[in-house]
């Protein structure tokens, strides 16, 4: 008995090894080819556009730089985290979505409009307690981000509308609200260009060197919470077995359209915290050119993160620390920042050409395009409109 | 074939096998699922590249490469699923990939509908080369799948398992021009698990378990009995003793039952039966007469147009599959890929796939995976299925073993009211035998079985009253223990009335 149960635990132990192998290994490679392309893009750039002598050391001396600058200091650290507070909480909330089988494309407009909903709740809570102010400012976003998930959700479990397209249009509905409300409502008066007033007693507490906002905490508490919400609540069941087999969830006697609503309700309130974090932790004041690429490289970063909260969280990091790096990248390297844009691109375009890297790197036992996001953008998901 | 060995991580699905095939022969290839022969005939067909051992025509060593080699070589499959545009005529089908061209740009179709013509003449059945493929039955599909090989001058013809979609009828015909074939000098390879169609076709069966060859016999010299313990490696028992049936009180009542399928089709029309406790009902019918849309109708998968549903007396018509669940009805879904499993879950979220909300699988909002795996566990072992661990995911395992985790989850408890589609649809000879023994047992428990099955002989072999679906109704009521099969078969093709040539011929 006790040396079955050993030997058991020894294959647990080389299975459990497999299993994390099996799912890093894509993101792993995508991102290794992404910085290699990328060093090809850096000298080339250096050489024809720029003028300079050809120095094949310089995408080693740009990615120590970007590697410094992400972190090479607390300073540079906290700013690595501060960064990437909106694109984990954004990222898990595509990523529960892709669990369900749900193509989020919705986060941009889930972001912005979580943003413009906390400075509309800190306004009027201007004169109450701080933590009174923060919390409903928090709230507001949430709720505003679970709004703009909540409709394409509905519409999907209706009409059977497809949610790619639906949430590409919330996408603008969400940018024209965005600059009517900041030119209007909100508008501080006689500010040019139209700016809301600052967000006050609501902004964020500062809990680490200059900028280490409390949003860092709450995105970061928010991982063992989406974990537990999939892996260990009987609505995480659910999610997740629609996303896998909705026709086989429906026998099990769950609703899917109910589920979809509720899942692209979540996804809108995490993204929309994400906003009210950037808002309310950062700058403070919200003007119609506050612009992004949070909502949209959050999509990279659950698809990066294989849709499991952990890795997102890994995911997020390493986005953040690219958008952190960026900056000191160009200034010590001379490399301009929009490399790091250049690199998630690839980044994506290596996960979404899985099948390919597979082959070419002969990895065995190694899991691509049939896990979840992978599946959700490739698989056409009508059936459930007809019945 | 000599000595083909082929490997994969983990299994060696071909260990040394030699198969040696005559000119005119009909030669059976039988062995369970996963044995090893879809690997041998990929080899043979050029979609596996063997690790060792080499194939001989005429005597030669050949490489095959692809597809076009064996083809190039007269060696030609139909598969099982067809591979035919239903869109397109008979003619067009067959020429396809070698069309004949009356000039550079169009096609010679009457070229090409001469030679059809004289082709099925030469071997005996009729086919109009006009006629779309999608108003053709079953039956003549595969005729057709069989004329593109022929067209192709196909000199080995390997049938993966070509019966599983007839009726008995169709099924003579296609022996008829497999004898045919054969009598012209073609040499066939007849993969099947029916034990009955091997000993009535073959000239030779060659058995395969675990990727050896086990066994070589003739029909004369063999039995079902022998082929079956061969094929499992111990002794089958291929009928089960089911004894006397006590029905009860019944169970389930349908009262005129309409009920459309996805495209609006009404395909059940009026449908009455009566299920007691104790005793199975049988629906026996060709695949696509309404039995899937009738059966997703009884667990809730399905409006019901019009008609209702009693359940013990009480009206379930249009509840939700939740509520037919708990009500203790079990379901074996005909396509369980789709309803019946999730997988790319594990074996124990898949057992707890109807229960997962109750206790003591969740209290409250929060799973418990430790109640959820002892459960896994425990029927895992009662129903036998073999697997590594409960953690990997159904995909993993073989049909016979997945279809045992739907079973181990459906048959569970108390059950009021079984509902099986196809229970043992593509298994092996022993899983089947475990299934049905599974159902009887069931039966005896008092549980109303309601049996639903394109294989006339399991139908036969476990009803205690049989009912034949044809086209949408239940068109007779048979008792099981005096069903003639002959009778059942003719009822299945014919709903009861005299056929003209609608079930036989060709269109024109």
């Amino acid at each position: 008995m006790s040396s079955a149960q050993r030997r058991s635990t020894r294959v647990g132990v080389g299975a459990a090894l497999r299993a994390v192998w099996a799912l890093t290994a894509v993101p792993l490679f995508a991102f290794v080819l992404a910085l290699v392309v990328g060093a090809i893009v850096i000298v080339a750039s250096s050489v024809l556009v720029l003028k300079n002598p050809f120095d094949p050391t310089l995408p080693i001396s740009a990615y120590a730089a970007l590697a410094n600058g992400a972190f090479g200091s607390f300073d540079a650290l906290v700013s690595t985290l501060v960064l990437t507070t909106p694109l984990l909480l954004a990222g898990l909330g595509v990523a529960i979505g892709f669990r369900a089988g749900l193509f989020n494309i919705g986060a941009q407009g889930q972001f912005l409009m979580g943003a413009v909903g906390s400075v509309a709740v800190a306004v009027q809570f201007r004169h109450a307690p701080a933590v009174v102010a923060i919390t409903a400012a928090l709230l507001g976003g949430m709720i505003a981000g679970a709004a703009w998930g909540f409709v394409p959700g509905l519409l999907k479990a209706v009409s059977g509308a497809h949610e790619v397209v639906t949430t590409i249009m919330m996408n603008y509905v969400a940018l024209a609200a965005l600059s009517w409300i900041v030119g209007g409502p909100l508008q501080q008066p006689g500010s040019v260009p139209p700016t809301t007033p600052s967000v006050g007693i609501a902004a964020l507490p500062i809990l680490l060197g200059r900028s280490g906002h409390i949003g860092i905490l709450i995105a970061f508490l928010a991982v063992p919470l989406a974990w537990f919400l999939l892996f260990r609540t009987t609505r995480g069941f659910e999610i997740r077995a629609v996303g896998a087999n909705p026709d086989a969830a429906r026998y099990a006697g769950i609703k899917p359209r109910r589920l979809i609503v509720l899942t692209m309700s979540i996804a809108g309130l995490l993204a929309g915290l994400a906003g009210a974090c950037t808002i309310l932790g950062i700058s403070h004041t919200m003007n119609p050119t506050f612009s992004t690429s949070v909502g949209f490289d959050s999509i990279t970063v659950a698809l990066l993160g294989r849709s499991n909260p952990i890795g997102v969280m890994l995911a997020a990091i390493l986005f953040g620390a690219m958008r952190a790096g960026a900056g000191p990248m160009q200034i010590n390297a001379g490399v301009p920042v929009e490399l790091v844009d250049v690199i998630q691109a690839l980044i994506l375009l290596f996960l979404i050409a899985n099948v390919v890297l597979r082959r070419l790197l002969r990895l065995r036992g190694v899991r691509g395009s049939e896990q979840t996001g992978f599946e959700t953008i490739t698989r056409s998901y009508g059936r459930e409109a007809t019945v | 074939m000599r000595g083909i060995t082929k490997r994969y991580p983990g299994v060696t699905a071909n260990d040394n096998i030699d198969l040696d095939l005559q000119r005119g022969e009909i030669h059976a290839l039988l062995g369970e699922n996963g044995a090893g022969k879809t690997t041998l005939m990929n080899i043979l067909y050029g979609l596996a590249v063997p690790d060792e051992g080499q194939i001989l025509v005429d005597g030669n060593p050949v490489r095959i490469a692809g597809p076009s080699d064996a083809i190039a070589r007269g060696i030609e499959m139909v598969h099982q699923h067809f591979m035919l545009i239903p869109v397109l005529s008979v003619a067009e089908n067959v020429v396809l990939g070698e069309e004949t061209m009356a000039n550079p740009v169009f096609l010679d179709k009457a070229e090409a509908s001469r030679r059809i013509r004289e082709l099925a003449g030469r071997f005996g059945f009729e086919l109009d080369p006009d006629a779309k493929i999608e108003s053709l039955s079953v039956g003549q599909q595969q005729r057709v799948e069989i004329l593109k090989t022929l067209y192709r001058n196909a000199q080995v013809l390997v049938l993966d398992e070509p019966t599983a979609v007839l009726t008995p009828g169709e099924t003579e015909e296609i022996f008829t021009l497999l004898r045919n074939l054969a009598k012209d000098g073609r040499s066939i390879i007849f993969i099947s698990h029916k034990l009955t169609e091997v000993l009535e076709i073959a000239d030779r069966i060659t058995v395969i378990r675990r990727g050896r060859v086990i066994g070589q016999r003739r029909p004369s010299e063999t039995t079902e009995e022998e082929l079956a313990e061969l094929m499992v490696g111990r002794a089958v028992l291929l009928t089960v003793e089911r004894g006397e049936s006590h029905p009860g009180e019944v169970r389930l009542k349908v009262e005129n039952l309409h009920v459309k399928d996805d495209r609006g089709n009404e395909m059940v029309r009026g449908v009455d039966l009566e299920v007691r406790s104790g005793e199975i009902l049988g629906i026996a019918g060709v695949a696509g007469n309404g039995q899937d849309e009738l059966v997703e109708a009884l667990v809730g998968l399905r409006r019901v147009a019009a008609g209702r549903l009693h359940l013990r007396g009480r009206d379930i018509t249009g509840v939700s599959p939740r509520a037919i669940n708990e009500a203790n009805v079990g379901y074996v879904p005909a396509d369980r890929h789709r309803f019946g499993l999730i997988l790319a879950f594990p074996l124990t979220d898949n057992l707890v796939l109807t229960s997962y909300y109750k206790q003591p699988y969740a209290r409250g909002m929060l799973r418990d995976g430790r109640a959820i795996a002892a459960a896994a566990r425990e029927k895992v072992k009662a129903y036998d299925v073999r697997t590594p661990s409960i953690e990997v995911a159904a995909q993993t395992l073989s049909g016979g073993n997945q279809q045992k985790l739907i079973v181990a989850r459906e048959f569970e408890g108390d059950t009021t009211l079984l509902v099986l589609d196809q229970p043992t649809r593509g298994l092996d000879v022993g899983s089947i035998e475990f299934i049905h023994r599974r159902i009887i047992e069931k039966r005896d428990a008092g549980t109303a079985v309601l049996l639903v099955s394109a294989e006339l002989d399991e139908v036969m072999e476990l009803s205690d009253r049989i009912a034949v679906m044809y086209r949408g109704k239940l068109v007779a009521f048979l008792d099981g223990r005096t069903a003639d099969k002959n009778e059942v078969g003719l009822l299945m093709a014919t709903g009861g009335r005299a056929a003209p040539a609608e079930a036989t011929g060709s269109a024109s």
